[in-house]
């Protein structure tokens, strides 16, 4: 359980990561957090000839709020982001997210810009950046580039970054006020990663009808599934149980994610349907109070 | 690649600074372990899922085997061993863990009271709740967590008296880390 040895590069600016980057090509690894990397390191299911450490980058690490754009620095960390007082008044979705990553000490090193390259779909989030329709700027040695989340999960861990790219930033819009937000997600123990997770967005209109909304699972594919067929129904409407409910239903006949050694494809159909409507419920009763 | 790519690291653990060197490749936990003769932190499942390996950095719980030893290049290091006071009386945790048997074969105890003493940091009168939310990084295979949860509560307690005690200098008694000495 101890790493292959490998050459190890601290660059102190972007500009010297990316120059290294660029010389060493596929045989590099961009480290930021290390905590899904140093495991498969430690594990030997990752052998990189060269690390190129952006921790001692410290132009990567902000949290930047203004009145329309959350801007988040690529290496900022997850407790960084837990804590921030001004984006739980402003996104309390990720307030409530990243306490769902990993633990405590997880969230200590874990970079956001990390885990968003790392792909995982069952991880927070990749489905957050997706139901909050973020973009992610990424920066090579010929200049910047910035895609959607549409754009940059293709599928199981795999990105459209190039290989000679790093995310730099990540720029998540502040939607209208009267929005209500949840997620939440099904695991074996507290803290492992989601057989299925769910986040929603509800926002309603002065006459309490739903004016739009959105719900986003992870777990069921290889990249995390905006489902609109379930949320553009129950636009105009009131919110309520059985609305919810029976929007969905049809989840049922949208997804099919693939059995593992944890859950049948059934069952994680069921707690699709499940997860769906607890949060879209928690959403719309907190877009309520608002 | 280097056959040998050692670096020099300078780090600061329990108060005490260190200047060694280390292959990149070097996790902080064997760091501490074998080149600081810290063998306190113990090593678990080395990839991040047992806790066992537990220590503060800079403030924050790590675990230190998902750390390499050269990242932790002027990094300030908290391990089980800067818990006790110099003279060998007991942090009210360790304490606590002994009154209420928060132990069996003790493994994942260096990173259990590495993970509540941050926590306790943090919330000083949590719930049985919160105690179990912030020792829900560390697995320990004996005890069923029951009397972890009965020991951080009793920290708590302990840590919370000492500070009033504290602030009552008028008293005739001296607190010491949680052990009240009369005078």
């Amino acid at each position: 359980m101890k790493p292959a040895v490998f050459d190890y590069h601290s660059p102190a600016d972007l500009e010297e990561a990316l120059r290294l980057l660029d010389e060493f090509g596929y045989d590099a690894k961009i480290m930021s957090g290390g905590q899904s990397l140093i495991p498969m390191m430690n594990m030997r299911l990752a052998r990189p000839q060269v690390i190129i450490d952006i921790n001692n980058i410290s132009e990567l690490s902000y949290i930047q709020v203004t009145d329309s754009v959350i801007k988040i620095g690529g290496l900022t960390r997850h407790y960084q982001v837990e804590e921030s007082k001004e984006i739980e008044r402003v996104c309390p979705l990720l307030t409530e997210g990243m306490k769902l990553i990993g633990h405590s000490q997880i969230r200590s090193r874990g970079t956001i810009g990390g885990s968003i390259v790392h792909a995982d779909p069952t991880a927070e989030l990749p489905v957050m950046m997706t139901l909050l329709g973020a973009e992610f700027t990424l920066a090579s040695p010929d200049g910047k580039r910035t895609v959607t989340t549409d754009e940059f999960f293709l599928t199981y861990l795999t990105t459209t970054i190039d290989m000679n790219e790093i995310l730099v930033s990540i720029d998540i819009p502040i939607p209208s006020t009267r929005t209500g937000y949840a997620i939440d997600e099904f695991t074996l123990r507290k803290g492992d990663f989601a057989i299925v997770l769910a986040a929603a967005s509800v926002t309603l209109s002065e006459d309490g009808t739903i004016a739009s909304a959105s719900l986003c699972l992870g777990g069921v594919d290889g990249v995390p599934v905006l489902l609109e067929e379930v949320t553009e129904g129950m636009i105009g409407q009131v919110p309520s149980t059985e609305l919810i409910a029976e929007s969905c239903e049809q989840i049922a006949d949208l997804v099919e994610p693939e059995p593992d050694i944890h859950a049948s494809s059934e069952y994680r159909k069921d707690l699709c349907i499940t997860y769906a409507k607890r949060v879209l419920e928690r959403a719309a009763e907190r877009a309520a109070l608002l | 690649m280097t056959q040998s790519n050692s670096k020099e690291i300078t780090l600061t653990v329990n108060g005490k600074q260190y200047t060694t060197s280390v292959e990149p490749r070097m996790l902080l936990s064997d760091v501490l372990r074998d080149e600081l003769g810290l063998t306190g932190t113990h090593v678990g499942c080395e990839h991040g899922i047992c806790g066992a390996c537990t220590i503060t950095m800079d403030g924050r719980p790590v675990r230190s085997c998902l750390v390499f030893g050269v990242q932790a290049n002027q990094a300030e290091i908290r391990t089980v061993e800067g818990l006790a006071e110099p003279d060998g009386s007991l942090h009210p945790l360790q304490e606590a863990f002994w009154e209420k048997h928060g132990l069996q074969c003790g493994f994942c105890t260096p990173g259990v009271l590495m993970s509540a003493c941050h926590f306790l940091e943090q919330n000083p009168n949590p719930s049985r709740e919160e105690i179990r939310e912030g020792i829900s990084g560390n697995l320990c295979r004996c005890t069923g967590y029951q009397n972890i949860v009965d020991a951080v509560e009793m920290a708590a307690e302990m840590l919370n008296k000492n500070k009033k005690s504290e602030e009552e200098t008028s008293d005739l008694e001296i607190v010491h880390s949680g052990r009240k000495v009369e005078v």
